[in-house]
Parts: C-alpha cells; structure tokens; sequence
C-alpha cells in the first residue's frame, strides 16, 4: 500500500462530514471531496512532508468550498442557508435524540460561513488550533475569536435567548 | 509563583482538550471557585459533544465508490495522466540517443555517451521518469537531507551537498540515487509553489576534472550542466534555459563553495 493510500485514505470519512456540514447536500458534498482527493493525489509530492497531512487536505478542501462559494454566490447572491434542506444532513439517530440534533444542526446553518468553518474543524474534526489557522489561512486569534462568537452564538439559538439579528433589525427601525 | 490569569482561549482550550496537563490543572481549579464561568463552559462542551454525535453518522457511511482511493490514484497514474510533454521528452531523448544532433550540447564535441553530454542525457532521462510521478518521485524526503547526503556521499566517496534554490523560489523536496552506464548518479529534485519540479543530477566523472557550465535542450527540457573538481553536475526542468541559467549559477556557486 502507497504512502498516499496509507495516510489518506483514513481521512476520507472526516473529510466527507466537513464536506456535507458546509454544504448540506449529500451529492455536492461529495463531489467536493472528489476534487480535494483528485488534488491531493495530484500533488501529494508538493506537501510539506514535516507538516501534518492532515491539516494540508483540510486546507485543500477548505479552498475548493471557498472558490465553490464564489462561483455560487456570483450566479445567485445571498443563498440563504436558513432555506437550505435540514434532512441533508439530520441523518437516522435514535428517535428521542433525533430532536434534539436537528435543533443543534438547525442552529449550526445558521451560523456565518467563517464561524460554522472554525467550529467544525475544532470541535468535530478535532485539529488544534494552529491547524485550524492554517487550513483557514487566518491568523491564530481570528480562530480564537471566531470560535467564541460561534459558540456564543449557538448557545443563544439553541436556548431561545434573543437572536443577534432580530436585536439589531429593532434598533435601526427605531433609529 | 503566581499563575498566569485565565483567559478565553484557555477556556475553549478546556472545551476541545487542547491543554497541557499543567494548564489543564489550573484551568479545572479555576471553574472550581467560578460557578458561572463554569456552567458556561459545560454548555459548550455539551454543545460540542453534541454537534460531535448529531454528524458522526454521515462519517459512519459506507464510503460511495466514487471515492474509491486506490482507484483515483489508479487513474492518475495511466499513461492518460502523464503530460503530452513528458512521454515526447523521453522518447525523443531515446530515439536520439545513438543518433546525432539529438542533445545540441554548445561549444562541445563529445559524443552523447560520455562526458557532460552524456550527463546531461542522464539528467534529462530521471527527469522524465521521476518528475511526473505523483506517488514516490523522490525516495528520501527534504526531512531525511542528512541521510541522503550521507548514503551519495558513501557511494561517491566524496559529500555531494544540497543546494539551496529556495531563494530562487524553489524547495528541496528530496532525492534518490539513481543508476546511470557510468554508475550510481545522486538525483535531487526540487518544486516551486506551482508544483514545477526541477531535478539536479551529480556523479563522478571518469576523465573531466572542471568544464565550464555548458546550455543544452532536449525536446522541451532545458538544462545545463558543469563539472566542479570531478563530480559533474546537470541541472534540468521545463522552464526555459533563461530561468534556469540563474538557478544553474546558484547552484554552482554553493557547491563551489562547499567543495
């Protein structure tokens, strides 16, 4: 078994659930980890070899949902997540904890794409926080701060506590 | 001593498990005498073990098979996948091979099997094999230089060292040894932020001592090549002969040194 196959072929599965948490459909997520398997593969001699392989897939990754991004939000600006289909990705979990994880993934969807990108790598990918920055190309405090606002963030709209935007939407009306 | 004041960063270090035992000590101290901060902070691991459970499943699925890796890689390696320059590269270098006019080495006579013609030659041919493979186009990495200059340096028994392109844009990504008819070459490759591979191909001559640096062009890879108290050197890649001149007299200036 080849060097790529060995290392990369393990991150597959975690790279499909970042894929479809970003974009909440099953076949384009999947398409989009197609590209980032295709590339690596393509420059697996490229990588920095003391660094993490781990953390460079990511950033490939990362990289192509950002240009996907651009190429979407050119033909049709401001697609809202809010719309976008939950069942994409609530997928078949125990009845009683199936609520509660539609919630949480509801409330994930409507976080800013950066917040959404810096939590999913964090908590669920499990990269440091040097990795995170790395796969984002954003220094290490943007990670830090976009990280406390996302989980400040789906705290308030997993307890109900008033919405930022419904706040705000209220002072200019009155202003 | 005091300790250092908690901050933000070592509360979400707290979340995701990303601190040092020491820290992790003082951390777990802290929310002990912070009631608030530490219900807080359990809503976040809560939310984190969540979001962990509720997109475990889709890591869980059987992998489609469009995503078969074995097979990609497959793909990638068909004769398809190679560029059309390469495969014309090599095959004009072989055809030519016995011919004449094959290898326009300037303001030099030898014949392509010996001397730096033939060098060059060397050079030009592990370019064509090593540079377009995707899979082990080096076989000791920049991480192991030490081990790669140790085992060319047995074989030679002269030390081969490294030069360092990167000030020109290029990275050592590592090396290999190499057979050639004059015996073991030491092959050294190089890439650019692109991902255009350069290689450099060094190994004892049987008669040459110094030859000045000399421009050669095989199909569309460029090179020159040189030979420096014995050991002759060849430098090649795609770009064209204008760029890698300068790379070539980096590179001679730093062995020069070295030797």
């Amino acid at each position: 078994m080849s060097d790529i196959e060995r290392l990369l072929e393990p991150m597959i599965p975690a790279l499909r659930r970042y894929s479809r948490a970003l974009l909440r459909d099953q076949s384009a997520s999947d398409d989009l980890v197609q590209d980032c398997l295709e590339r690596a593969i393509a420059h697996w001699g490229q990588r920095r070899t003391d660094g993490n392989p781990r953390a460079w897939v990511f950033a490939i990754l990362q990289n192509l949902f950002k240009t996907r991004m651009r190429r979407i939000a050119n033909r049709a600006p401001d697609v809202a997540l809010e719309d976008a289909d939950e069942s994409a990705i609530a997928v078949a979990a125990p009845q009683v904890k199936q609520l509660l994880y539609k919630e949480t993934l509801g409330a994930l969807a409507k976080l800013p794409e950066d917040q959404r990108a810096v939590l999913l790598l964090v908590a669920v990918e499990d990269l440091s926080y040097a990795e995170a920055a790395k796969v984002l190309g954003v220094p290490i405090g943007t990670v830090m701060s976009r990280l406390s606002r996302a989980r400040e963030r789906l705290l308030a709209l997993t307890t109900g506590e008033a919405r930022p935007d419904t706040a705000q939407l209220q002072l200019r009306i009155v202003k | 001593m005091t300790m250092r004041p908690i901050s933000d960063d070592d509360l979400h270090g707290y979340v995701d498990h990303q601190l040092e035992p020491k820290r992790l000590a003082e951390v777990r101290a802290y929310l002990a005498e912070h009631p608030e901060v530490s219900a807080k902070i359990s809503s976040y691991a809560e939310q984190r073990e969540r979001l962990r459970a509720a997109l475990t499943p889709i890591a869980e699925e059987p992998l489609p098979s469009r995503l078969n890796l074995a097979r990609m890689i497959e793909m990638q390696r068909r004769p398809l996948g190679i560029p059309p320059w390469v495969a014309v590269a090599a095959s004009v270098a072989l055809v030519l091979l016995g011919g004449t006019g094959g290898w326009t080495l300037k303001g030099a006579s030898q014949r392509p099997t010996e001397g730096i013609a033939s060098l060059a030659l060397e050079a030009a041919n592990s370019f064509a094999v090593y540079a377009p493979d995707h899979i082990r186009p080096i076989e000791l990495r920049a991480s192991d230089r030490a081990e790669l200059v140790s085992w060319v340096s047995q074989r030679f028994g002269r030390t081969v060292s490294v030069p360092d392109l990167s000030r020109s844009g290029y990275r050592f990504m590592g090396g290999r040894l190499v057979p050639t008819a004059h015996g073991p070459a030491a092959l050294y490759m190089y890439d650019d932020d692109h991902g255009t591979r350069l290689v450099m191909l060094a190994r004892p001559m049987a008669i040459e001592q110094n030859t000045p640096m000399s421009p050669l062009v095989s199909g569309n890879i460029n090179g020159f090549a040189w030979v420096d108290h014995g050991i002759g050197y060849s430098l090649v890649g795609q770009p064209p002969g204008g760029t890698l001149h300068p790379l070539a007299d980096e590179a001679r200036r730093q062995i020069g040194q070295s030797t």
